[in-house]
């Protein structure tokens, strides 16, 4: 069956296309399943600035994580070569401002390295966080 | 006559507070008996409870924390730039 490529259908595609576009994609919102692992738990922020699993993932959830992981580790790499710092050192860095702005009911990881769920109440942070 | 002199000192140095305090002349005699009768009390006192034991752990000593702190404080306006401008993966 062939499609018939009717004005309408152009229409969206081009304003998908301009969407797109206008937007970087690492400048983009937080992909749904991306936030609904988070405020479920099965993603939690990690003391050296990457995503952890305080349980055991789904592949989904894995391969999601696993991707933002790859994608946060080139944004430090590229930024402490910035700054003349060690990826290390400004992941870490990173690590303590993400653990800060978690919402309450996320997980995130204490500076004993159990997970822990925010509440209301600041978080347990790493004594060498600013 | 100073080597002699050292000599002597260093056998002052090696006597008992007590054999010390019964030649009257040094320093150590000016305390009075009640004062030596306390401090040897307290030290047997002591010695029966004091024990030291070798720590189980090694003992670490972080020498880096200084350091890295100096610089996760440098490092943290730009680690919140970049946090807010890629809302995307953080």
């Amino acid at each position: 069956m062939m499609f018939k490529f009717s004005p309408i259908t152009a229409a969206g595609a081009a304003a998908l296309a301009v969407l797109a576009l206008s937007v970087p994609a690492s400048a983009q919102q937080r992909d749904p399943a991306y936030a609904a692992a988070r405020a479920s738990g099965q993603v939690g922020e990690k003391t050296d600035g990457y995503l952890g699993f305080p349980g055991t993932p789904s592949a989904d959830v894995r391969r999601m994580a696993d991707d933002i992981n790859i994608k946060r580790r080139a944004l430090y790499a590229q930024k402490a070569a910035e700054q003349h710092a060690t990826v290390e050192d400004y992941a870490f860095t990173s690590g303590c401002r993400l653990i800060a702005q978690t919402v309450p009911g996320e997980k995130y990881q204490g500076p004993d390295g159990s997970w822990q769920i925010r509440t209301a109440a600041a978080p347990l942070r790493d004594s060498r966080c600013p | 006559m100073n080597r002699h002199e050292l000599t002597n000192r260093a056998r002052i140095a090696m006597l008992c507070t007590m054999q010390g305090n019964r030649t009257g002349k040094r320093r150590s005699g000016r305390l009075g008996k009640p004062a030596l009768a306390v401090l040897v009390g307290g030290a047997v006192a002591l010695s029966g409870c004091v024990s030291v034991n070798a720590p189980d752990k090694p003992i670490v000593i972080e020498l880096n924390i200084n350091i890295k702190q100096e610089v996760v404080y440098r490092l943290a306006k730009d680690a919140e730039t970049t946090i807010n401008e890629n809302p995307g993966i953080f």
